[in-house]
Order: C-alpha cells, then structure tokens, then sequence
C-alpha cells in the first residue's frame, strides 16, 4: 500500500486517538469515552509498526511514535488503591518490614542509643564534656528552656497555647527533615548513615546528659519520654533505611551494583514512609502533650512508658498473624 | 536500520511488540529546569510568607509546614500529579519516567528526590553533575537508585510539503532505508540551501542514470512515486 492511501484511511482514527490522549491526559476522561481506549492503542501500535515495515517516511512515523508513547503512558499508569494500600502498610507491613531488616535495625538502634547513652553518662560524670560538644550558647539556650521555673516546655520558655501550633510545625519541619538527611546519606555506602545516627546521638545525650547532672532532670526527662519513644525510633529507623541502601552498594550479591540499589531503595523508601508517620506523631505528641505542665511528672512518665511499651510491641508484633488486618 | 545510532537514543520495548524510543535529556536542560523550579519555590515562599508572619505564632507554625512541604514534597507532587514534570521540566520541554517508559510513582519519585540531597554534595550538584555526565543515558545518583530517567518531551511536528513534481517509478527495486532516505531529502529539502541540495542529489545521477543538475528533480519524483497519489 502506498503511503498517502495508508494515511488517508486511518487519518481519522489517529485524530480520534489523539482526542482521547488529551482527555486523559488533563484528566477530563469519562469512563465510556475512552472504553476502546486500549484497542485503539493496539491498534495504533500495529499501524506504527505497519508504517515502519515498510518505510514510510518518518515525518509519518514519527507523529505515530509519539502518539505510541503518549498512550504507553496512559496505559500502563500505575493505579493503586492509596488507602487501602495505606491501611495495610500501617497495620501489617511496615512492622513487618522492620522486623524483615533487623540486622539494619539492630546495627543503626546500637550507633544511636549507644552513643547516646554512651555520651550522656560522660557527660553526667565529667560536666565540662558538654562545652566540647555543644556550643556555650546553646548549652545556654536549652538550661533556659527546662529550666524548672517555665510554666510551659520546649523550644521557649514562655508558650502560650498559639504556640503549639508553631512548635508543631518546626518539629515536622525539623525532625522529618533530619531522618530524611539520615537516609539520603546512606547513599555513600552507608558512611552518612553512620555518621547522622552517631551526631544525633551524641548531641541528644550531651544534652540530656548535663541537664540531669545541673538538676534539671524532672522538667526533661519528663518533656522527652513520651513523644521519645516515635521520634527517637523513628531517627534509628532512618539510619535503619540508609544503611539499607549503602549495604546494596558494598554487597550486591549475584547482581550488579545499580540493581541491587534498585530493588534496595525500593524497600528502604517504604520504611522511610514508616518513619514519617511516627514522627508525624511525635511532633504531635511534642507541642501538644510534651509541653504541658499542668500534668504531673509521673503521669507524663507513667503514659510515656506507655508509649515506648506500645511502639516495642507495634514494631514485635504487628502483623504477625498473616489475616490479621483483613 | 542502523544497529547503534550516532544519537543518545534510548529504545525501550513495548509489549505491543513495538519499539520506542525515549531521548534522555542532558545535564545542562536539567539544570536549567531545576534553577527554574528554584525560582518558583523562592517565590511561591515570598508570597506566602508575608501574610503568615503577620499570623503571629500560628503563622509561623503553618509557614514551617509550608516551609517542609515546599523542599520536601514539591518535585514528588509535580512529578507524580502532573505526568512527571515539575514547572521547570514543563518549561524545558522535559518530563520523568520510569525506566520503562510506565509514568513515574509515588515510591520512584519519593526516592529520587530525596536522594537529590547526595547529589548536591559537596556542593552545588557536584556528585549529581559528575554522575550526570558519565552516564550513558544522563543518570545522577537519584536516578539510578530509583530506575527512573528524565527524557525530552515529544513535540508536535510540523509536515513539510513535499516539492511538485510527476511522480516517477524506478525501473530498480529500493530497499527500506534506501526509500527511506529519499523520501527524507525530498521533505528536508525547504531546510537546506539550493547548492546543498544539488550537491547531495547529484551524488545519486549515476544509479540514477541522468544528469546531475537533474537529479534532485528525479528524486523529488521518486519520493512523489513512493508517496503514491494523494
């Protein structure tokens, strides 16, 4: 067949298809519009082929490439269902996942609450440690901030309830922004993983570690225990997901170094998601719970070991029954 | 058909059973693109944060989850919503897929772009560029840990006329490249100056048997031949 009659039989169908591409792709499709939309596309891959078999010009197969592709891009758009997806993965597995990567877990867990604690008990036993580690000023700034005189906790010393609602934003801004940090990190061969879990730890267990020794230690420890159980989880996690991504690129196994990376990073991003919604719920907990001080201590203390029991046993054992969500 | 393009090209099977093929954009659009989306986020916090701040503490509070959306979310929302491209992409004429040519997710995008922190250390994209520029398809870090690829947008083409003149039937038979290529002289020809024309033409008068100021006549009805009547 010549070219000019092949084009003018199916000119019409083309411009039909190319109709449909541009409802679907500004999202104005309705359902019985575009119920041919995969045979129409098939159809339009066999004249793409048809066109190129017998050498047609390409000022023909290109305009037909480009309709392939705008419908390969229509076609096999990835449809999931969010919120079901979302249930699944917050009841059965993203624990799951957890529990699957333990050895991630376990080693980044052990940088960040050993140096953590590590520091802290330093810092406990020889005061002056704090100065090489944190700055005067903002060793300064956190004695005013616990200091046992403040009506209300955090970041300042004078809240008023307005307050709240800024301190839950800094601490999404902030924390969500330090777990990202840690993941990304681990890209060099796990090397920055390692070194934001072992930072972190060290300033929050100096910190920790001088204002228990000067005597602050009631108006801190119970500030940061509740909303500690998810934000310092979640912290580990993240380091967790990082060192994921940098074993893949030291140890690949039986597959190259870019597809192992691949399929790591396609699990570690999970877990990363994971790590978003806990610390969604400590900044939470932070500015809403945290802060207050009408409550006494030990019930903060008392509810925040609530909290660190009720993460150990999300993170044991949910999901461990395989029907257990549906 | 050319087994290895000159070209960047990038092919990708369907499971139509056709070919297609995907071009990967270069360091230099993609830089643009993102300097432009830079710009656009500047702004877009300019804006807004004028009438926070004057929300007092709320203000703040709601600036500092704009602030967290903005750098964190902005690329992954584009990407994902606006069939893989960021405003910056839009403008450059770019868009991000899969390396299947499948339209970018919601995991692939999350990583890529939270990787972006990786490729711009030390400083100023140096690892990204570095990786950019030795990879054949224009990959940096993100991209490769993620499989997805940042490709040219397919733009609409204009059809040439091709020149008048009585179609012609060869007394020879032409194989597929071979039509190929004259029915491409014949449509490129409004691009290309008279001399040029006639040089490249006239290399074909001897199979063509005629002279070589007649030749690109000759061609153009051959290819008028192989279009066959309108």
């Amino acid at each position: 067949m010549k070219q000019s009659l092949f084009e003018s039989r199916h000119q019409r169908q083309w411009q039909a298809f190319a109709e449909q591409l541009t409802q679907l792709e500004q999202g104005q499709a309705k359902a019985g519009d575009v119920a041919d939309f995969p045979h129409q596309y098939r159809r339009l891959c066999q004249h793409l082929a048809l066109a190129q078999e017998r050498g047609y010009s390409s000022y023909l197969v290109d305009p037909l490439q480009q309709l392939a592709l705008r419908g390969h891009q229509q076609l096999y758009r990835h449809r999931s269902q969010l919120a079901a997806n979302a249930l699944s993965f917050v009841l059965a597995d993203f624990p799951r996942l957890v529990r699957e990567q333990w050895r991630f877990v376990l080693i980044a867990s052990l940088l960040f609450f050993g140096s953590l604690v590590g520091i802290a008990l330093l810092v406990y036993l020889f005061p002056d440690l704090i100065y090489s580690i944190v700055s005067p000023q903002q060793v300064a700034e956190m004695q005013g901030m616990y200091d046992p005189d403040a009506s209300r906790l955090g970041r300042a010393a004078e809240r008023a309830s307005s307050e709240d609602w800024m301190m839950f934003g800094y601490y999404v801004m902030h924390n969500i922004g330090i777990a990202f940090q840690t993941f990304a990190a681990g890209l060099v061969f796990g090397l920055g993983s390692v070194f934001f879990l072992i930072f972190n730890g060290l300033i929050i267990g100096a910190v920790s570690g001088h204002l228990t020794e000067i005597g602050y230690g009631q108006t801190f420890w119970s500030f940061v225990i509740g909303h500690g159980a998810f934000e310092l989880t979640a912290i580990a996690l993240a380091g967790a997901a990082g060192l994921q991504l940098g074993w893949a690129l030291i140890a690949p196994g039986q597959l190259t170094r870019g597809e192992s990376l691949r399929l790591a990073a396609r699990k570690s991003v999970q877990m990363l998601c994971g790590v978003m919604i806990f610390l969604l719920i400590a900044a939470f907990i932070e500015a809403y719970w945290s802060s207050t001080t009408v409550i006494t201590p030990w019930v903060k203390y008392l509810v925040g070991a609530v909290l660190w029991l009720l993460v150990g046993t999300y993170l044991g054992f949910a999901g461990r029954n395989r029907h257990a969500p549906d | 058909m050319p087994s290895a393009p000159l070209d960047t090209r990038y092919q990708i099977e369907t499971p139509e059973g056709i070919d297609l093929p995907l071009r990967p954009a270069g360091l230099v659009p993609r830089m643009l693109a993102f300097a432009f989306d830079l710009g656009v986020r500047a702004v877009v916090m300019g804006v807004l944060l004028v009438p926070l701040a004057l929300l007092g503490n709320v203000g703040i509070g709601l600036g500092a989850l704009l602030l967290f959306l903005i750098s964190w979310w902005y690329m992954v929302l584009f990407e994902v919503l606006n069939q893989g491209c960021s405003p910056g992409k839009q403008v450059m004429g770019l868009r991000v897929v899969q390396d299947d040519g499948t339209p970018i997710g919601w995991s692939a995008s999350l990583i890529r772009n939270l990787l972006r922190f990786v490729d711009m250390l030390p400083f100023g994209y140096c690892l990204g560029a570095i990786s950019c520029l030795q990879h054949p398809h224009f990959k940096r870090l993100g991209d490769l840990a993620a499989g997805t690829l940042v490709i040219y947008r397919e733009q609409p083409l204009v059809r040439p006329r091709i020149p008048q003149a009585t179609a012609l039937r060869l007394p020879f038979a032409l194989d597929l490249s071979e039509q190929r290529a004259i029915l491409g002289f014949a449509e490129r020809q409004g691009e290309l100056s008279t001399e040029r024309v006639h040089e490249l033409a006239s290399i074909l008068a001897a199979p063509l048997q005629v002279s070589p100021a007649r030749a690109a006549e000759q061609l153009n009805g051959v290819a008028r031949g192989l279009l066959g009547p309108a």
